[in-house]
């Protein structure tokens, strides 16, 4: 079981996670501005990146706030979480 | 009896009764299963896999592929493929063994020679995926089920309790043999926390077969025993080891009366894996007779549990620790007949002690054959030729009723590989041996190489035994080096590959005794070298766990929580027959005497209509929504216009995913202007309420809001019929009942208790939910059923909500909606806020697949012939032979109200083909014919929740 540090409350196990999917995308202003395409793109496209990852997740089962984090696809490690807003970090070498 | 009159470390003074097979033996405290049935001259023990050849005991550990028996501890309690040298033998064992028929000694199976003629290398592979597949079905599949398979599964539920434990740890030292305990020894004396833990009953490893070591042993347990700072784990296996040093461990606890097992899970700080080596055997042909032992099991059974296992020994040895056994055996009165020496010449010291022994020494000689049926009674030595091939006809005959194998070692890194280490190829040692690995581990010890030397390569160890009969690779599985041979002949080029081909270490034992030879096998048809042909992968469990451990207490009423509603009590006192929704349990409906459940459902529907009926709605999702933002955020979220709902009214309210399609729906109550009262379905409470948080925290942070569940805080009971205002009325207290129309909600008293009223109808009737303290739930319950007396008050269940609101067209999510309707396609397009720039997904309902006419929408159905009832689920098509479904049914209830069957459906463009024909697909006759109508049948106009 992974220990996830929440940027809130510090190392928790992974079973008090929930993954939420990619990190960074955001909801345009004014989606009525936006073709079909452009709207698909910020719907349903999405990287699956082998290696370094920029997800988002929650910490559902204790403070309940929703963090980003900088993890490998392949290792499961993580190398970073952060709050959202926060810039993102750079994966490691 | 082969027991030895001294020596050992079992207990002579406690002599222990077991049986196995139905015969009586005895035994002594400290003697595993194996050691007993060998100190009884018991090699016999099982039949295998495939070709139900008989088996007798290969090792004296964890890896053994054949001793699998049956212990049978009582109902619920028998366990197959019990690994015979791994069970501690107990007072009153009782031991089967498995895989055979009619007997063990007379198996008609191996009689017949039925399996090994048609079970090759892929023989599964070829029989699912080619023209065999209906012979699969016929017959092979039937026969193979009698024949095959791995003792039996109990029957009963297991009365044994397991339990779990997290633990933390400084230091895990996984392996008490010489290197673990001077491992635990040295971290304990820095003051840290250690755990130490050997999957075997006595800690030791190695050591318990070298009496000289036993006081050193004793000495450094009884240190470590003593330092509180350190746990002794034995009989616990170090099984899965997942990141960051979380290590699982299976304990056998098997306490009178107590826990069987225990699953730890321990974080430690650093991992030292001393996990030892394994010996290899070595692949010839009938190399599997009982009788033919890996050397040093058959020195630790001299050893450590005082056991000759043969009287008249012959060695093949490509390894020095192979004359290390002879020798152990023939101090303790064995006679060694040979020993054959694989390698070109014997290392000269141990050759020249063979010869002060009296043993000859065969150099370059291998076994072309071995004799015997039940247990080896000699065998063909053979000298090697060139390409190692044994020479059959330059064979000698050499009788012997124990046949040790020294094929050298391989070392114990399956858990280092868990952990995500690299191996690298020491071509020295002739093993993979631990490199670079993430985790804070170190391994020491045999595991390490440290303390190994290097024989006989294991390539040429397997050299010339592709072409030999039944030569054994994988014994569990039965994979024979013809088999590996076959694969690489027929393409298979990777190692991975050629695992699953031909089954070879995919056995319970993992592979313990077979991956390395499997992979020198295939290294020789390819000319290549081991680390070219590479490694499989090591999977956790290490060895085999027990589904209770991983279960623990999570079994029986423990297995998934039960939730219950306030009137959950009630209900059972009434005999009300429940259904789970979710992890709650409902209320389905409240059977009287001689009522089935059409009758029941059908007096309780038609109460609702002519009278008044009462219902426990306290499992519907209730999430407070409080904050000067609180509509500003609704607004963004829900279809509905929110800003203009004035205090004291409440709106049916539709939730979308971004994709456009219906997620949830639920009624809002403006309690204030900043505090709102939203409800959910009862099964999407949680995930609504965490989609609200996620826009509330990433995408709206600037607006002022908060969301609290107060799902389980309120009690809230339906009042709902025509004469439900006559019942509540009297009860209720600081209401103004002239401004109280449809769809408002107040905050007042009922029977006495704060309560938040709402008047809505799920029913089409007229209707109220009295929203109050769930634990005031009860009191306010029995007030009104009181006052419903003289109005024939009765309560309903689900099932007939589930009609009434049927009746009325209205949807319930997740039934009449599958994540891919819209609000149009539900007929639900007029709760849009339709001057609304915006709300989750409402751009996706102007895309081009959302506008099409012919998308699939709600309808009514009602059968032609007004009585028979469609399959909820069932198809519907235009025509009695159409072979294209247009849609669903979602819906379909017997109406008591109506007098006639009404289901709801999803049609392609449905709503323009009232009055048409459309036909439901039935599994056990005809389509039927339906009508599609209108899906509101009862009070279209609206007028009885008015009135
Ligand atoms: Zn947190």
């Amino acid at each position: 079981m992974v220990l996830i540090h929440c940027p809130w409350c510090g190392d928790r196990a992974e079973l008090e996670f929930r993954h939420c999917g990619e990190a960074h995308l955001v909801r345009p202003a004014d989606p009525a501005a936006l073709d079909d395409a452009q709207w698909a793109e910020y719907l349903a496209f999405r990287d699956n990146p082998r290696g370094w990852a920029r997800e988002r997740w929650r910490h559902v089962h204790g403070c309940g706030r929703f963090f980003n984090a900088l993890r490998h696809t392949l290792t499961d490690r993580f190398a970073a979480t952060y709050k959202p807003g926060e810039a993102w970090p750079e994966p490691p070498a | 009896m082969t027991r030895l009159a001294t020596g050992g470390r079992i207990d002579r003074t406690r002599p222990l009764r077991f049986s196995f097979d139905g015969r009586a033996y005895t035994g002594f405290a400290g003697d595993t299963l194996a050691s007993a049935l060998l100190a009884n001259g018991v090699h016999l023990v099982g039949r295998s896999f495939k070709y139900h050849r008989p088996r007798g005991i290969l090792s004296a550990g964890v890896e053994e592929p054949n001793a699998l028996v049956e212990i049978d501890r009582g109902a619920g309690r028998r366990e197959p493929n019990a690994r015979a040298t791994v069970v501690p033998l107990v007072e009153g064992l009782v031991a089967r063994s498995q895989n055979r028929w009619p007997s063990l000694r007379f198996d008609l199976a191996a009689v017949n020679g039925l399996a090994s003629a048609v079970l090759g290398a892929g023989f599964y592979y070829k029989t699912f995926l080619g023209p065999g597949r209906d012979a699969w079905h016929k017959r092979w599949e039937p026969m193979i089920r009698r024949m095959a398979g791995l003792g039996r599964a109990p029957e009963a539920p297991d009365p044994d309790r397991y339990g779990n434990r997290y633990a933390h740890a400084e230091v895990l030292v996984v392996g008490a043999g010489p290197a673990g305990i001077r491992a635990a020894l040295e971290a304990a004396a820095t003051g840290a926390r250690v755990v130490l833990c050997d999957e075997q009953a006595e800690l030791g490893g190695s050591l318990l077969a070298e009496p000289s070591a036993w006081p050193q042993l004793a000495a450094d347990l009884a240190k470590l025993r003593a330092n509180p700072r350190v746990t002794l784990l034995p009989r616990t296996t170090a099984f899965s080891y997942g990141l960051q040093n979380f290590v699982a461990l299976a304990q056998v606890v098997e306490a009178t009366g107590g826990l069987r097992e225990r699953l730890w899970q321990v974080r430690a700080g650093r991992v030292v894996l001393a996990t030892g080596a394994l010996e290899r055997p070595i692949p010839f042909s009938g190399n599997d007779r009982p009788g033919v032992m890996l050397a040093d099991a058959a020195r630790h059974y001299v050893q450590r549990w005082g056991v000759l296992p043969g009287r008249n020994v012959t060695a093949l040895v490509a390894h020095d620790t192979g004359y290390s056994a002879a020798f152990a055996l023939q101090d303790a009165g064995a006679a060694v007949a040979a020993v054959l020496e694989m390698r070109a010449t014997a290392p000269a010291a141990l050759l020249a002690e063979a010869t002060r022994r009296g043993i000859r020494v065969l150099a370059n000689h291998g076994v072309s054959a071995t004799r015997g049926g039940q247990r080896i009674t000699g065998l063909l030595a053979a000298p090697r030729g060139a390409d190692g091939t044994p020479d059959a006809a330059r064979a000698t005959p050499i009788a012997c009723d124990l046949l040790l194998l020294a094929g050298g070692w391989t070392p114990s890194v399956h858990l280092f590989s868990q952990a995500r280490g690299k191996l690298r190829w020491d071509a020295a040692l002739d093993a993979f041996l631990p490199d670079e690995v993430r985790e804070a581990v170190t391994c020491v010890g045999a595991c390490a190489g440290e303390g190994l030397a290097p024989g006989l390569p294991v390539t040429q160890l397997a050299a010339g035994s592709a072409t030999a009969h039944k030569a054994f690779v994988d014994q569990q599985n039965d994979v024979t080096t013809r088999d590996i041979a076959l694969a690489v002949r027929e393409g298979f080029r990777s190692i991975e590959h050629v695992k699953r081909y031909t089954t070879n270490g995919m056995a319970t034992d993992q592979g313990k005794t077979s991956n390395m030879l499997g992979l020198a096998v295939v290294a020789g048809q390819l000319g290549r070298s081991v680390p070219e042909v590479g490694l499989t992968t090591f999977r956790a469990p290490y060895t085999p766990t027990s589904f209770g451990s991983f279960a623990g207490r999570h079994r029986g009423m423990l297995f998934d929580p039960v939730r219950t509603a306030p009137l959950h009590d009630w209900a059972m006192q009434q005999g009300a027959v429940f259904e789970p929704v979710g992890q709650w349990q409902r209320a389905r409906y409240f059977p009287r005497t001689g009522e089935d459940m059409h009758a029941a459902v059908a007096r309780e529907c038609l109460a609702v209509r002519n009278a008044v009926g009462i219902f426990d709605a306290s499992t519907l999702g209730k999430i407070e929504v409080v904050g000067p933002d609180a509509a500003v955020f609704l607004e963004r979220c829900y279809v509905n216009a929110w800003r203009k709902l004035g205090v004291g009214r409440c709106r049916y309210g539709l939730l979308l995913r971004e994709d456009g399609f219906i997620y949830d729906d639920g009624v809002v109550g403006r309690i204030a202007e900043d505090r709102c009262h939203v409800t959910t379905t009862t099964g999407g409470a949680a995930r609504v309420l965490h989609m609200l948080e996620d826009y509330r925290q990433t995408e709206f942070p600037d607006l002022r809001v908060w969301l609290t569940s107060t799902t389980e805080h309120w009690g809230v009971i339906a009042l709902q019929g025509p004469r439900a205002r006559d019942v509540l009325a009297p009860l209720v207290e600081g209401l103004d009942w002239r401004d109280f129309p449809h769809m408002a909600v107040a905050e007042c008293r009922v029977a006495g208790i704060a309560a938040r009223l709402f008047r809505v109808s799920f029913s089409g009737e007229l209707g109220f939910e009295v929203n109050v303290p769930a634990s005031q739930a009860p009191a306010v319950w029995q007030a009104l059923l009181q006052a419903g007396a003289a109005h024939g008050i009765t309560p309903y269940g689900t099932e007939a909500m589930h009609v009434l609101r049927a009746e009325k067209g209205f949807i319930i999510v997740g039934q009449e909606t599958d994540g891919t309707v819209t609000p149009e396609d539900a007929g639900l397009a007029w709760l849009i806020g339709k001057a609304k720039p915006d709300f989750i997904g409402k751009r996706s309902l102007s895309r081009p697949e959302m506008l099409r006419a012919d998308r699939r929408q709600l309808v009514g159905l009602v059968p032609r012939d007004r009585s028979a009832l469609p399959d909820e689920g069932a198809q519907l098509i235009s025509s009695a032979d159409a072979r294209v479904a247009e849609g669903h049914v979602t819906s379909a209830y017997r109406s008591a109200t109506l007098g006639h069957p009404v289901a709801l459906g999803l049609l392609a463009a449905g709503r323009a083909r009232l009055g048409d024909t459309v036909f439901a697909t039935r599994l056990d006759g005809p389509p039927m014919a339906l009508e599609v109508v209108s899906p509101v049948f009862v009070d279209p106009k609206g007028e009885r929740l008015r009135g």
